[in-house]
Parts: structure tokens; sequence; C-alpha cells
């Protein structure tokens, strides 16, 4: 077999380096086109009515208005009389016409009439939820009793982090349209490869009658992954409207109701330690909803398995629309619950949280990690000297605090087949049905590639994107590096023994003693007797190579890896008078194996703690309980930060030769994970009180504030 | 978006014959960086839209010795950058620097900043301008975190949402709003109305007036805006302050202090006013002022941290206006 493993260190010439994204030009001048760009001279507009209440019974639809409109060429009733409508924004009906103002227009000429029934749209008061609450069951472990009544300390405190929503800067959905039994589908998504089968299998056609292209995407974090209902409603006003293609993208108020969210996490907690600060015991009783179906349970405690545990979760229905993965699903409430209540467990015993963190890092499962990962970090906040314990910040309005956690995420690398063509002319085409979500794949693939055939990044054609090409799992879970790094490591190295073979008789040597180096193939360590690369392709004659190179999700051979930890730190300032925590400084210090490109890496880092930032500060889903309405589905009361409100981050890639060996690990998710709990811990040790629910907005803090002073 | 006639008059009495007599036959277009939305929304659904940005008279900014004038389509930029405006006026200044999206400070006017509509929740997810469910407001036992903490007795509890409002109250500002058959110059003051009933409206403005320009008398006062917003970027104040001080050698001799994004109206603190009246501005008479500004506030269930921002608005006003600015 082959040696796919990768070069050693020293040796890489591409990997390793920082490299700017290959489409960052495109996508900076506007050049780089969206699924929600897409354009066609017979083009139609597909429009959503959604229901305005949040639990009703559909009793009558009328669409003889709508249906009479002029320019409306397809009408769709979803959710026939009869229907039982759960949330607000579930889908009533789906219209198509010539511009997207008449197909809006004919939504607003459907007559719906409902019979309104009761809702809950709120959970953190888990008394006011009743039957809508559905416990899981005490857990226990050790002897949770024992060690709270040995304990020398113990605090106690309730946590809450809130339901946000997705909220992608390109909103859900595609253009679609038939050529016979063909359907030719755009879709903004994360599932190049797979999304047609989902939606073949609604449309019962094969699904190989699907053809799938996506160019780029306008994020996704964990919420595009299927051809959803606007997908599956778009297809069917095509097919009525004589196939002519169909976009329907949700507008921001639907994208932030139903494209999907993360679940809340409440919990009140108890933790017992020792007076030197070895924690003993954890017992918690925690809820949460993402809709209908409840939430996810967090796994708490997060990443330290504390030896004596009680706890009890119980999921709230609430009539809202559903969860989806959103980047590093249930890690961000289980760190808030966890390492909130360690924070303060470590203020009660007036010792310094790092240490706190330092000295029960072996109840963790990568207790080396985390204790070099926070001594990092410290260096990078300077936190000894700016640290000070809680509360004890000063004398003027505005107060300084530092606060930190921790997080840990699995990666791994999915399914993923490459496909290499090494041309005659010298061209080389890479292609796989991977997608580049934003995060840098095409310009890594193209890095790997280059790096096996000693070629520069410009030589390799990327072609990806298209369901057409070798097929790659869908970019979730923060497995694409590893998959699509290892299938192109795999291809590029097959294809390249194949020209080794070719060119092994001109240069007088076996092919196994032949490299690829600077544009050219040599035989190893003698540059003299070499071919350009031009020159080596040539003797393929009129045949092309092409090899297949693939990633075994369960076997990926040594290429990747899966199982991160990361450190994660905030400076902030609180002016106390007015509630408004500012961000002076993250650092981010995060594990993620062999590293092919430490810029775009670390811009994912950035990207993650800008996240972590909005969803601690101001981010949060509002719902009404009196009308069932969330009442900011905008981008102007659902506040996200702007370049102003970041400050400065600090990303740090902890890339060790032990890391390295472990081949490709994941970044999207853990990066994301513990920012939120690191600045609400600060602002908790510069105020000297916890402010218990996140986000945290002026209203809370200064309501924290006062607590503290009465 | 319902369809509509679009008019792009060049002068003015062209404008005025464009207008319907009733709301909802015309609307005027200027920056359109929030009737757009509202179209979009169909809360605001016109027969005819007419665009004035064509109109040049209604542009501009022009100070003399008896004072500043404003057109209504003067963007906020222009006044942002306008040099005599951050000498004389930077109350304007500071509040135009809070529109902190140069999308919005370069297409958006100061007449429409005027004339927004407001931007309550329950408003804008289409409960009507006083937010009623079944002829109840939904504000009081609602979300009102973001609602009014002034003049909120019922049954409009939503703030005002003019950025320059408090300022132009402030400096005895006067807005001119002509109609076909003539003009009236009304002040500031009486310009923002808190509407009684669904139909009303929460400025002075009539259908058929087109809102021409602004002027603000030169009384040679120390004066400034101070907005509580807990983003950099683009947010709408949670609480404002604008103040106008007459000053005799180091005391103030008059004071107008108004508040922002409390009420629904910019808030004349009559009794801040008074107490501030023969002091002079430091740190203490600021804190004491401040109190005095919010005494009367009447919190509703989620916003009684409104009523602490409030009086650190007023405060922060103050010892800004007495500040030497470069």
């Amino acid at each position: 077999m082959p040696d796919y493993s990768w070069p050693p260190m020293e040796k890489r010439r591409v990997i390793g380096k920082p490299t700017r994204r290959l489409d960052g030009g495109l996508k900076a001048s506007g050049k780089a086109k969206y699924a929600s760009d897409f354009t066609q001279k017979d083009l139609l507009f597909g429009a959503l009515l959604t229901s305005p209440h949040a639990h009703a019974r559909v009793t009558s639809i009328d669409t003889s208005a709508a249906e009479k409109l002029p320019g409306v060429t397809a009408l769709r009733v979803i959710a026939t009389p009869g229907t039982e409508v759960m949330w607000t924004g579930q889908e009533i009906a789906a219209v198509s016409a010539n511009t997207e103002e008449i197909a809006k227009d004919a939504t607003r000429k459907i007559k719906v009439e409902y019979e309104v029934m009761p809702h809950l749209v709120r959970e953190e008061d888990l008394a006011k939820a009743g039957a809508r609450v559905k416990a899981a069951g005490e857990q226990t472990k050790g002897d949770p009793d024992k060690a709270f009544q040995e304990a020398e300390v113990v605090s106690e405190g309730s946590y809450g982090i809130p339901v946000i929503t997705h909220c992608c800067l390109e909103s859900h959905g595609q253009a679609i349209g038939w050529k016979g039994d063909h359907v030719e589908f755009f879709p903004s998504t994360q599932n190049v490869s797979g999304i047609g089968g989902d939606l073949s299998n609604t449309l019962k056609i094969p699904p190989t009658n699907v053809h799938v292209h996506m160019d780029n995407v306008g994020g996704g974090f964990g919420s595009k992954f299927a051809s959803d209902r606007w997908g599956i409603e778009a297809a069917q006003l095509s097919k009525q409207s004589g196939g002519r293609p169909v976009k329907l993208f949700l507008d921001r108020a639907s994208e932030l109701l139903i494209g999907g969210n993360r679940p809340s996490g409440f919990a009140k907690v108890k933790v017992a330690a020792k007076k030197d600060g070895t924690i003993t015991a954890w017992d918690s009783t925690s809820w949460s909803t993402g809709g209908v179906g409840g939430g996810g349970a967090p796994p708490i405690p997060y990443v330290f398995d504390i030896p004596n545990q009680r706890k009890s979760h119980s999921a709230v229905s609430t009539n809202c629309g559903g969860a989806r993965a959103w980047r590093a699903p249930n890690h961000q409430q289980a760190c808030y619950l966890t390492l909130t209540a360690i924070e303060d467990l470590a203020a009660k015993l007036k010792m310094d949280p790092v240490e706190v963190l330092y000295k029960n890092a072996d109840l963790t499962q990568r207790a080396e990690v985390y204790r070099a990962q926070l001594r990092q970090g410290q260096e990078l906040i300077d936190w000894k000297k700016l640290w000070h314990e809680r509360g004890d910040s000063g004398s003027g309005t505005v107060k300084r605090g530092l606060g930190v956690a921790l997080h840990t995420w699995g990666g791994g690398g999915h399914n993923s087949q490459c496909r290499t063509n090494i041309h005659p002319d010298g061209t080389v085409e890479v292609e796989l049905g991977s997608q580049d979500l934003g995060t840098g794949t095409r310009t890594i693939i193209t890095m790997v590639a280059a790096e096996t055939l000693g070629l520069p990044l410009g030589a390799i054609t990327l072609k990806i994107g298209d369901n057409a090409l070798p097929p790659s799992g869908p970019s979730g879970g923060s497995t694409t590096v590893g998959g699509v790094s290892s299938s192109t490591r795999k291809s590029t190295v097959n294809a390249l023994a194949k020209l080794f073979e070719a060119v092994a008789p001109s240069l007088g040597a076996p092919a196994d003693q032949l490299e690829a180096v600077d544009g050219r193939i040599q035989v190893q360590g003698n540059s003299s007797k070499s071919l350009t690369w031009k020159a080596a392709c040539q003797k393929l004659g009129v045949a092309k190579i092409s090899e297949m190179g693939e990633n075994n999700q369960r076997n990926p051979g040594g290429l990747n890896s899966s199982g991160v930890g990361g450190v994660q730190m905030a400076d902030v300032s609180v002016d106390t008078e007015t509630g408004i925590v500012r961000i002076n400084k993250i650092v981010a210090v995060q594990d993620i194996g062999l590293v092919i490109n430490p810029k775009t890496a670390e811009s994912q880092i950035h990207g993650a703690c800008i996240m972590g930032i909005c969803a601690a500060l101001m981010e949060e889903r509002v719902m009404d309980q009196q009308t069932g309405r969330m009442l900011n589905p905008d981008m102007e009361f659902y506040k996200l930060a702007g370049i102003g409100d970041v400050g400065e981050i600090i990303a740090h890639l902890d890339m060790t030769p032990e890391h390295d060996k472990r081949g490709v690990v994941g970044l999207g998710e853990p990066p994301a994970i513990s920012l939120i709990t690191a600045i609400a811990n600060a602002t908790a040790n510069a105020i000297g009180v916890r402010v218990p629910d996140v986000p945290l907005t002026p209203d809370r803090v200064l309501a924290a504030l006062e607590r503290r002073n009465a | 978006m319902q369809a509509f006639e679009y008019a792009s008059p060049t002068t003015l009495q062209e404008a005025l014959g464009l207008l319907g007599k009733s709301w909802g036959d015309t609307d005027v277009l200027a920056g359109g960086t929030d009737l757009i939305s509202l179209m979009k929304e169909y809360l605001a659904t016109p027969k005819r839209l007419v665009n004035i940005k064509g109109i040049k008279e209604l542009g501009g900014i022009q100070n003399s010795k008896t004072g500043l004038r404003i057109g209504s389509t003067a963007t906020v930029e222009e006044l942002l950058e306008n040099a005599d405006v951050r000498k004389t006026f930077p109350a304007f200044t500071d509040a135009a620097r809070g529109i902190s999206s140069p999308q919005i400070r370069n297409m958006g006017t100061v007449g429409g900043d005027l004339c927004q509509r407001p931007r309550c929740w329950y408003y804008r997810q289409g409960f009507g301008l006083l937010a009623t469910q079944d002829g109840k407001s939904l504000v009081p036992e609602g979300e009102n975190k973001y609602h009014a903490i002034l003049g909120n007795s019922g049954p409009a509890y939503f703030v005002s949402a003019s950025s320059f409002g408090p300022a132009l109250v402030a400096l005895n500002a006067k807005v001119r709003l002509v109609s076909s058959s003539g003009h009236r110059d009304v002040p500031a003051a009486r310009f923002f109305v808190t509407p009684q009933n669904e139909k009303a409206r929460e400025t002075a403005l009539l259908p058929n007036e087109i809102l021409t320009e602004i002027m603000v008398p030169q009384e040679g006062t120390k004066n400034a805006t101070y907005e509580v917003r807990q983003k950099e970027a683009l947010d709408w104040p949670l609480a404002a302050a604008s103040v106008a001080l007459k000053m005799k050698g180091s005391t103030v001799s008059s004071a107008r202090i108004v508040l922002g994004h409390v009420a629904p109206t910019p808030w004349v603190a009559e009794k801040a006013q008074e107490a501030l009246a023969g002091k002079a501005v430091t740190p203490e008479t600021a804190e004491e002022v401040a109190k005095a500004a919010v005494a009367d506030a009447t919190p509703l269930s989620q916003n009684v941290y409104k009523v602490q921002l409030a009086r650190v608005a007023v405060k922060r006003a103050l010892l800004e206006a007495m500040r030497a600015r470069a």
C-alpha cells in the first residue's frame, strides 16, 4: 500500500504555512455566487404563508383570491383543514409567482381560519411549564449525599442560557427546477452530496435524478443539512409551473422562526469541594427547550467527571420552532451550566479559578493538554497581573475582570471520496462533492494537493459543490477538514504514483524512487535527474491519470483523528452605571491536531469567538407569552455584535509535535463553546456578583448589581 | 410589498400636489431606511410613493447669525460632518454619531429621523401603534424592557425613536410643515405628540404636509447629547438625554434637559431644569439634577433599569456639555 502519511513537519512546503484563502478576493468583491444569487430568465419566486399563532388548528383555508392574482403560477396548501399548528412560523401554504412581490402579496390573499389553542412559549420558569415538562429521571454516581455532607465548601447557584436562533447571513432556501423527470437543485446547504437523496425520497424519484450544485453558502452552522419543507414545496411549485425554476428563500423573520435554534439550558447547581479546591460533588436540576420536542440534554458536569453526582434533567415542550444543531450542540449549554458554577465555587474559596481548573484537571480526559493551555492562556492575557479576587476591582464606575472556561469536542473525518485527474498537458483537477462553508475548505484541499504533487496552489483546479462529483459527507460535527484532507491526500498520492510509473523509464529509476518537488519530478535527492511537471505529464501520451482516494470515517489510517481541548479567557470592562459589558481582549487557545492552514484556522477561531461574544452579551430570542410570537425576528432587536463590539481576539493554535502526530482534527465547533462562559465569569469577577443568565444585557447586569448592594 | 404608484418630483409644489388627504394614500420617501421596511412588512401600504430627494431646496445645512437651517433631506452623515454644527450644536453631532451605521447615515435623512415610526416590537409585529390585542394593550404585561418609563399611563407605551428629537427640543428648534395651502412652523416640543387612539399619529405632521426644514435658533448654549446604547454597532439607545445650557459665567442661568427613548415623545425633564438653574455643573450637581430628571418615572414590569440609564444619560450629557470640545 502506498504511504499516505502526512509529510513530517519539517518537510512540509505548503501544509502548515499561513495561506490566504483562495476565494477571498471573489467573496470580498461580491463576485462569488451564492444559491440566493441564482437567476435565470424564466425564474419564478416562491413565498411561504406561515402561521401567526403558536398553537392552533386550521379550520378552513380559502386560496381562491390568491390563485386569481395575475402572475401567480402555482399554489400549494401545506396545512390542510384539521392540521394542528404547533408554532408561530409553521408553514401553511406556498405560492410561486413571476415576481417576489406578487408571491408575497398572494400569500396575504390566502384566507385561513384558525381555532386558537393554548400555548406555552417560555420555559425559564419551570414552575409555569406545568404538564409541558417531561422529566428524564434522576441519575447518580458515587455517593453524592455523603460527599455533600463531608464537603468543606459548597457553592450554590442558578444559571441560564437562553434559546438563540440560527441567523445565517444567507437564509435557508434554494432555487429548484425540473427538466423532464430530473430536478436541478441549487440549495444553500452544508450537504451537497447528500441533500439530493433527501429530496428524492420525498419526491419519489431516484436519487440520481436530482442534480445538486452549490458554489458558496452564506453560513450554515449546523442548520442546513436537509432539503426541508421549503425545498420540497419549491420543487412541487416548479413542477406545477411546468418545470420553471422556483427560487424560495426564507425571509429574515422566518429564518429566525423556523431556520432552527440552539436549545436553552437552565439549572440549579450545587458544587462541593475541599478547602484546597478539589471538587468532590455535583448536584443539578436542569431543564431546557428546543421547541415542541423539548431540548437536548446538555452533558453536565461538563468536561470534569466529578466523582459524586446527582442530577435530573427535564425537557420542556414549547410552541416554538424546532432546534437544529447549532455549532457544538449541547456543549455551550453544558459548559455554561458547569463552568459558571465552578467559577462561583472558586470565588467562594477565594481561589484563582485557573488554579481550580488546573488542580482538578485530572478529572478530565486530557489533563496535561488543559494544564498547558491554561498556562498559555494566562500568559497571553496577562492573567497574573490583571486577575483579582471577585469584586476587588477598584473604586471607579468601570470595573475590569477576567474569566476563564474550557471545552472539548470530537471532530474526526467524515466519509469522503476524492478524484485526482492529471492530464497529459500538465493540468490537475481535484474533485470532491464537498462544500466550503466559508471555513476555507477550498483552500485546504488545494494545499493538500499542492503539497503532495509538489506544485504551486495555482496549478490545481479544484471542483467541489456538485453531487456529480465523488461524494463527501455533510459538513457537520467539525468533520469536514479531516475527511477531505485525508481523501485528497490519498487520491493525490495515488495519482502521483501513476505519474511516477509513467516517467520512471525516462528518468532511469524505479517509480518508487521518484519524488515531486517544486514543480518537477525527480529522482529522490537528485535534482539533476528530473523532468518539469509538464514534461513529465507529456509522458502520459493521450491517457489522463484519474485516481480515487477515500477517507473512511471508521478507519482514518492515522491521517485524521478526534478529540480536542481548548481554553478561552476573556478580559472585560463593565460600566456599573449602565450595566454595559465591553470586551477588552479574548484569548482562545485551541488544540486541533495537525494544522493545514494556520491562517484560515485562526480566522475560524475569530468567527467562533465573535459568535460567543454575541451570545454572551446580546443575542436572545424574545418570546411573548401573550401572543405566542417571537418579538425580535429581525436583525434589529435580535442583536449581534459589530466590529466595534468585538475587542481584541488572540487565536492561539496549540501546535505541538504531539498534537501534530494525531493528524487533522476539525475546528469548526470547539472554539465556539466556552467563550460565553468565560465572558460571564469575567463579568462576575469584575462586578463582584454573578449575573445568572446570559446574555449580559444592561437590565440583567444592573439587577445583579442591585442584589449585590441590597 | 403592496404595489404602488411612484413619483419623483423636482419641485416642492409638484410634490405637495401629489399628497393625499388621508394616511395610506401617499407616503413620502426620502432615505427609505424605515419606510421600505414598513412596506415590506405591509405596515405601510401606500397607494403612491413620492420621492422628495430630487427636490433641491429640501437639502443642505446653512448656519447664520440668526440660526441653523437643516433641510429635511440633509443626510445624517451631512449633519455629522458639518463643522458649524459640531462647533455650535454638538448635541446634534453626538446624536448623529450614535447612528452608528454608515449605510443609514448615508441614506437616512434628518427629516426622516423625525418622521420614522416607533420601533415598538408589538407595532412592528402588526399589533398597531398602540400594541393592542382584543382591545387591551399588550405592553404592561408583556415584553416591555424597551418601552416607556415616562408618559406611559397609556394608551401609548412605545418610545419615540427619533435620534435628533431630544436635541431639537432642547435647542428650541422649530420644524416647518408645508402643505399646498401654506406652511406652519411648529416648535419641536409640539411636533412630537402622544397618540390617544389607534388612528392618531406620533407627530403633528398631517398627511397632506411635507416636513421641509428645521430651524434652530442661535442661543449660545452649551449643549450635548448622551446616548446609552448597548452596542457600538448599530443599536437603538436604551435611554438618551440632550441638554442645552445658557450660562452666566460659570453658572447655568437656564437649562433645557430632554430625555430620549424613555417616553412616546422626547421628554422635557422640567424638575431637572429647575434643579439646575442658578447652579454650576459639577459632578455632584449633575448627579442631583439627573435624579430629579427621573423622579417621576413610572417603570413597567421589565424596564426599571431604564430609570437608571436615563439618570446616567442626563448626568453624562451635562458633564459632556461643559467639556471644552475640539
